[in-house]
């Protein structure tokens, strides 16, 4: 919803603007934050604290009164054997999903960035795929890996004379997921791995092919720790894709099957707000859910301007 | 390399030109073939996709423009009006948008929608979407580059803090203003989970909703060759957008690196 999903997060910074420009006018100011700040306080800011809020309540069983039940939707959640598979299978997902992301975009920026030759289509190109919807991506990928007929199942059968149907095979549906997920990334992690692989001084990587430096050499000594803000800040913004982004990845593929192998957290309150209607127990997922966002966005906000290669 | 981009894009549309017969040979044809009219015609009136687009269509723009105008006030209250009583609260304020996903407070924001009646209404699916820290942040910084010899010049004319910024901030906006757009858009086109349970009639479904439907439409087994003429019609949109906002974008684009 509103900011948090809006991909190209800014990098920001609090200094300037210490000179003078001032208009003189007491309610004017008022008058230009108001709707913003009602907005941000009406749909954001309460009905979160009253996830918080109902996080400590049950709803009684007529549905009629609220229950106060201290802890109890908290230690529910870390004994369900359900709420932990799935927080697990969220960390391996994210983790995979960025590291899968990060590690092809690099790869395919570094190779880009040689031949500038046309950067600004293919910047066209990684933009749009970038805009490709995260349901879009899913129903791509279901197409890819379609059991029957899909190219990638077709491919691995000739070679391997294996034949791959996740709609059975929990592991495997997970990896599609993940494959699925780190390709929507794709074009935005070279956008930004681009901008930055540009700022790196030719005189460095020249210097350096002088002292007799290999490429490869080149790229772990110089390219990549002068690209460390980049990555880091594409690390934080892949693992809140990750997180908070691919419901609609998960329900159009699997709709967190088979059994529950794919039930990522975000999926999981869904159902459980949702489908099964468990107010105070979906709350408390929440209430987990922001602890995730809270140190994601502390993160950034803490190295956002250092640079971080020198630290 | 590319072709890990490229393929799966190029293979759905390859999809999109087969009959259904053509959709389910094993080994798989990488060709495109001749079925494309009746596909897209087919997918268009399954689910009426022409109702779909046009609520896509009208979110997006909706939102996007009230975001940048929101956020382009806000900016400008926080950059040209000096110290105001409650200034850091409003930024913070603004700023906290970004630590509340709709999944950390989806359950009361869907009563909330049911408490003013708005299931099924433009207005869920637009004005909580309203505010945005990305905006904002990015207008600030663009301000505070503005010479302040601008204002100091405006105001000795004797022109009011409205007139100057529609005439001067707004149109030294353009850029950011473009690639806004872009993104708000995007980003509106892509939302998936707060259409979904917010809305259940046909008539206010959206374009990703839309996939959906065609998915779960053909009963057991999908025809691909359906599903994904709907699903390129999904995906044309916020190239159209692109397309236009160009050139502005790609400077836009490099305005992220710090200086």
């Amino acid at each position: 919803m509103p900011g948090e999903e809006e991909f190209p997060r800014f990098q920001f910074s609090f200094r300037g603007g210490k000179m003078q420009r001032r208009f003189p006018n007491k309610v004017l100011p008022y008058l230009l934050v108001s709707p913003s700040i009602v907005v941000v306080i009406i749909f954001l800011v309460i009905p979160t604290i009253q996830s918080l809020y109902m996080s400590f309540f049950r709803v009684s069983p007529f549905g009629d009164r609220l229950i106060f039940v201290k802890l109890y939707n908290f230690t529910k959640l870390f004994k369900s054997t359900d709420y932990v598979h799935s927080l697990l299978i969220t960390l391996v997902f994210a983790a995979a999903v960025v590291a899968l992301g990060i590690t092809i975009g690099l790869l395919i920026s570094v190779v880009l960035n040689q031949r500038l030759k046309g950067l600004n289509y293919y910047r066209t190109l990684f933009i749009w795929t970038y805009a490709i919807s995260p349901a879009v991506a899913g129903t791509i990928w279901a197409l890819m890996f379609d059991p029957s007929s899909g190219p990638i199942v077709y491919i691995i059968k000739t070679l391997f004379n294996v034949k791959l149907n996740w709609m059975m095979n929990g592991n495997l549906a997970l990896v599609i997921v993940i494959i699925a997920a780190s390709w929507k990334m794709l074009g935005y992690n070279i956008i930004f791995f681009l901008a930055g692989l540009q700022t790196i001084p030719e005189e460095l990587l020249e210097a350096a092919s002088i002292d007799g430096a290999s490429s490869v050499r080149k790229f772990f000594k110089i390219t990549l720790p002068l690209l460390s803000p980049t990555t880091f800040f594409l690390l934080i913004m892949n693992m809140l894709y990750a997180f908070f982004q691919v419901f609609g990845l998960i329900d159009i593929m699997t709709k967190g099957g088979p059994g529950n192998a794919t039930e990522v957290l975000v999926y999981k309150l869904y159902r459980d707000g949702f489908i099964n209607l468990d107010t105070g127990f979906a709350s408390a997922q929440s209430v987990v859910l922001f602890v995730f966002v809270a140190i994601l966005t502390a993160l950034q906000f803490k190295y956002a301007e250092r640079r971080v290669f020198y630290g | 390399m590319l072709v890990v981009i490229i393929f799966p894009v190029y293979y759905a549309f390859t999809m999109s030109t087969f009959n259904s017969k053509e959709a389910y040979s094993f080994p798989p044809r990488f060709l495109p073939s001749t079925h494309i009219w009746e596909n897209y015609k087919t997918a268009w009136t399954t689910v009426n996709m022409g109702r779909l687009i046009f609520n896509s269509s009208f979110i997006s723009v909706t939102v996007a423009l009230a975001k940048i105008g929101l956020s382009i006030m806000a900016a400008f209250a926080f950059t040209y009006f000096g110290e105001f009583k409650g200034k850091f609260f409003f930024f913070t304020t603004i700023l906290i948008t970004h630590m509340l996903p709709l999944p950390i407070r989806i359950v009361p924001t869907y009563d909330l929608m049911r408490s003013f009646g708005w299931i099924n209404t433009y207005y869920a699916l637009t004005i909580p979407f309203f505010a945005s820290a990305t905006g904002t942040l990015l207008f600030r910084q663009l301000f505070l580059t503005v010479p302040p010899s601008l204002s100091d010049a405006a105001r000795i004319d004797g022109a009011g803090p409205m007139r100057f910024l529609v005439n001067v901030l707004i149109p030294l906006s353009k850029t950011n203003i473009g690639a806004l757009f872009l993104i708000e858009f995007t980003y509106m086109w892509n939302v998936y989970l707060w259409p979904m349970i917010i809305t259940n009639s046909n008539n206010m479904r959206v374009v990703q909703i839309g996939i959906k439907m065609l998915l779960a439409s053909e009963a057991q087994a999908a025809d691909w060759n359906i599903i994904m003429a709907g699903t390129i019609l999904a995906m044309l949109p916020p190239l159209l957008v692109l397309l236009i906002f160009q050139k502005t974008i790609m400077e836009g684009f490099s305005l992220k690196e710090e200086k």
